[in-house]
C-alpha cells in the first residue's frame, strides 16, 4: 500500500501498523524454519547430510524437528507410496499454522521413475506444495536454495495465513 | 472393513485398549531413528516388549516389476535406489548377475576400479551407519565427525562419476570411464586419513560408559538364530560365524587381495559395532592394494563383446558394423541367453543377489533381489521380544536396514 494513499484519519492508522506487523513476524518466521524429519527415500540422506557437519543447516537457523507439532515445514523427501500417503496427510494435518512444504526430488514432484502401482505420482495429491525441487537426489547445496526460496516466500506473504491463497486439494 | 481405494493405515484395525495389563504402541512410520519407513506395532507390558511386529511396505516401489519392462541397461539406474546409501554395490551385484547370465570377461583395469568403488562405497556406507547408529543412542558429536568423513568420501565418488548418492557407476560390462587425473593420489591421502579418524571414533565410543551401558548385551543373536533368520554380513559375523562371501565365492580381485574378515563372539550390539570399524580399516588396506594394482593395467574399460555390449565410441565413428551394432542395442536392448542365474556378492550390509530369469528377451522374464536388509528386518520381531523400550532404538540401528532394499 503506498503512503500517500493510506487514510491516517479513518481506521486509526491501522494499515501502517499492519504492515509493520507483518513485516516482524515473516521475518521471524522466515528465519526460523524448522523442518520436520520426514525422510521417505533416497533423498533423506542428502536431507541429512544438509544437516551434518559440510552444510551445517543448523547455522541457517533451520533446526530439524523430530515431530509435526514443533515444526514448520514439511520436506517431503522421497518416494511417496500410496501404503504411506494417509501418514503423510495426516502429519501434515497434525502441524500447525502456518505451515509449508517443500517436495524434494522428483519421486515426490512427480512420481519420477517410478511410474508404478504403488507409488503416488507427485505429493501435491496429498498436500499442498509451495516448492517443488528438483534433482534425482538434489545435492545438500539444492535444498539450501529452496529453503531460501522458501522465506523469500514468506517475507512477500501476509501475516495473516488466511489471506494466501493455497492450494486448493479438493479441486483435484 | 477396509475400502481398498481409500488405504486407511491398518493401525485403524488395531486393538489399542487391552484387558491384559500390556499396551500396544505404534513406532513409525515417520520416526527419525526408524531408519527410513520402518513401522513397528509394539506390544508392552510395562516398559519390556512382549511382542513385536515389523510392517513393511512403506516404501515398495516395485522396482522388481518394473526390471520385467525394461531392458538390462535400462533397469541399472534403478538399482542405485535399492540401498540408496551404497549405490554401487547394488549396481555392481546386478552388473555381476547379468555378466554371469551373458558368460562375459570383464577387462582387468575395469575390475580393479570396480573394487576400489566397491570398497570406497563399505567405507561410505559403515561411516553412515556409526553416523546414524551413535545419533539414534544420543552421541551427537560422533554424527557430525563421520558425516564429515563421509562427505570426503562422497567427493572422490563425485569426482568419479559426477553423482553423489545415485552413481549407475559400474555398467553391465565393465565401468564407462577411466579414473580421473590425480582420482588416486586424493583416494591414497583419504584412505591414509582414514584409520586415524576411525581410531577417533572408537576413541570416542569404544570406552564411553554410556555407549556401553547402552549396546552391551543388547540385540543378542545366538549364532543358531543367525542362520536360522538368513543374516548376512556383519550380523552374521557379529555372532561368531566366519563368513564373507569376499572370501567364500571370491567375485571380482577378491581372491587376490589380502584382507582379514573380523569376527566378533559376543553376539551383541557393541561386538558388531566394533566389526564395522575394523571392516572401515580392512576397507582401506584393501583400497591400498588396488591402487598399485591399477597401473600396471591396459587401458581398456569395457568387455568386448559385439553381441551384448556397444562398441567404444572410436570404434562407433570408423567401423560401420560396430554402429550399427551400438545401434540394434540401443534401440531393441540386449538379448541374453535362456536360463536362470544367481551370484551373491558381499554388500556392505550383507549378501547381496539379484536372481535373473532369461527366456532370451530383453526384458528378464524376473528379476529377484536377494536383499540383506529384509532377513534383517524379519529378525526384529524376535530380537526386540524381551528386551525394553529405551533398546529398541538400538537394535534397530545395529541391524543397519535401509528401506529402499526391504521394500523394493
Amino acid at each position: 500500500m503506498a503512503q500517500h494513499k493510506v487514510d491516517f484519519a479513518s481506521n486509526a492508522g491501522l494499515p501502517i501498523a499492519l504492515t509493520s506487523v507483518d513485516k516482524l513476524l515473516n521475518w521471524g518466521r522466515s528465519n526460523s524454519l524448522w523442518p520436520l524429519t520426514y525422510g521417505l527415500a533416497c533423498c533423506a540422506i542428502e536431507m541429512m547430510a544438509s544437516g551434518g557437519s559440510r552444510y551445517d543447516f543448523d547455522r541457517m537457523g533451520t533446526i530439524f524437528r523430530a515431530s509435526p507439532r514443533q515444526s514448520d515445514v514439511m520436506i517431503l523427501a522421497g518416494t511417496l507410496s500410496k501404503k504411506h500417503s494417509e501418514f503423510a496427510r495426516r502429519l501434515y494435518d497434525q502441524m500447525t499454522e502456518p505451515k509449508w512444504v517443500i517436495s524434494m526430488g522428483s519421486c515426490a514432484n512427480t512420481g519420477g521413475m517410478f511410474n508404478t502401482y504403488a507409488t503416488v505420482q507427485g505429493v501435491d495429491r496429498i498436500v499442498p506444495v509451495d516448492i517443488y525441487l528438483p534433482g534425482c537426489a538434489p545435492r545438500p547445496e539444492t535444498l539450501q536454495y529452496a529453503l531460501m526460496m522458501l522465506q523469500k516466500k514468506i517475507r512477500s506473504e501476509s501475516a495473516n495465513m488466511n489471506n494466501n491463497k493455497k492450494q486448493d486439494l479438493r479441486l483435484i | 472393513m477396509q475400502v481398498t481405494n481409500k488405504l486407511s493405515p491398518f493401525f485403524e484395525n488395531l486393538n489399542f485398549e487391552r484387558d491384559d495389563n500390556t499396551m500396544v504402541i505404534n513406532f513409525g512410520p515417520q520416526h527419525p531413528s526408524a531408519h527410513g519407513q520402518l513401522r513397528l506395532v509394539l506390544e508392552l507390558d510395562g516398559e519390556e516388549v512382549v511382542k513385536a511386529l515389523p510392517d513393511i511396505g512403506y516404501l515398495h516401489r516395485g522396482i522388481e516389476k518394473m526390471a520385467e519392462n525394461m531392458t538390462y541397461n535400462e533397469f541399472l539406474p534403478t538399482t542405485d535406489r535399492l540401498d540408496y546409501i551404497a549405490s554401487t554395490a547394488n549396481n555392481y551385484a546386478y552388473a555381476l548377475s547379468v555378466e554371469r547370465l551373458i558368460g562375459l570377461e570383464v577387462p582387468r583395469r575395469a575390475q580393479v576400479i570396480r573394487t576400489m568403488l566397491l570398497e570406497l562405497n563399505r567405507i561410505i556406507s559403515h561411516l553412515f551407519f556409526i553416523a546414524t547408529h551413535a545419533l539414534d543412542v544420543g552421541a551427537m558429536s560422533v554424527f557430525l565427525y563421520a558425516f564429515r568423513e563421509r562427505e570426503f568420501a562422497m567427493d572422490l565418488m563425485e569426482d568419479y562419476c559426477g553423482a553423489r548418492l545415485t552413481h549407475s557407476a559400474v555398467r553391465i560390462g565393465g565401468v564407462p570411464l577411466d579414473l580421473p587425473d590425480g582420482w588416486i593420489e586424493n583416494m591414497i591421502t583419504y584412505t591414509q586419513k582414514l584409520p586415524e579418524n576411525v581410531k577417533m571414533y572408537e576413541d570416542l565410543l569404544t570406552e564411553n560408559r554410556i555407549w556401553k551401558m547402552r549396546l552391551e548385551d543388547v540385540g543378542t543373536i545366538s549364532a543358531e538364530n543367525a542362520m536360522s533368520w538368513g543374516c548376512s554380513g556383519v550380523m552374521l559375523r557379529g555372532s561368531g560365524i566366519k563368513y564373507d562371501i569376499r572370501k567364500e565365492e571370491p567375485y571380482e580381485l577378491y581372491s587376490e587381495l589380502n584382507f582379514d574378515i573380523p569376527v566378533s563372539n559376543s553376539c551383541d550390539s557393541l561386538g558388531r559395532y566394533k566389526l564395522y570399524m575394523e571392516e572401515m580399516r580392512q576397507s582401506a588396506r584393501i583400497i591400498e592394494q588396488l591402487v598399485l594394482m591399477y597401473p600396471k593395467t591396459e587401458p581398456k574399460l569395457m568387455a568386448h563383446s559385439p553381441q551384448y555390449i556397444s562398441a567404444s565410441k572410436e570404434e562407433m565413428m570408423t567401423q560401420n558394423y560396430a554402429l550399427m551394432q551400438h545401434f540394434v542395442l540401443v534401440t531393441q536392448g540386449m538379448r541374453p541367453p535362456k536360463g536362470d542365474v544367481y551370484v551373491p556378492t558381499e554388500s556392505p550390509k550383507g549378501e547381496l543377489g539379484f536372481y535373473i530369469k532369461s527366456e532370451g528377451e530383453p526384458y528378464a522374464y524376473r528379476l529377484k533381489c536377494r536383499a540383506p536388509s529384509f532377513y534383517h528386518t524379519g529378525l526384529l520381531q524376535e530380537l526386540l521380544v524381551g528386551t525394553y523400550i529405551a533398546d529398541v532404538v538400538t537394535i534397530i540401528g545395529t541391524t543397519n536396514i535401509v528401506f529402499g532394499e526391504v521394500d523394493r
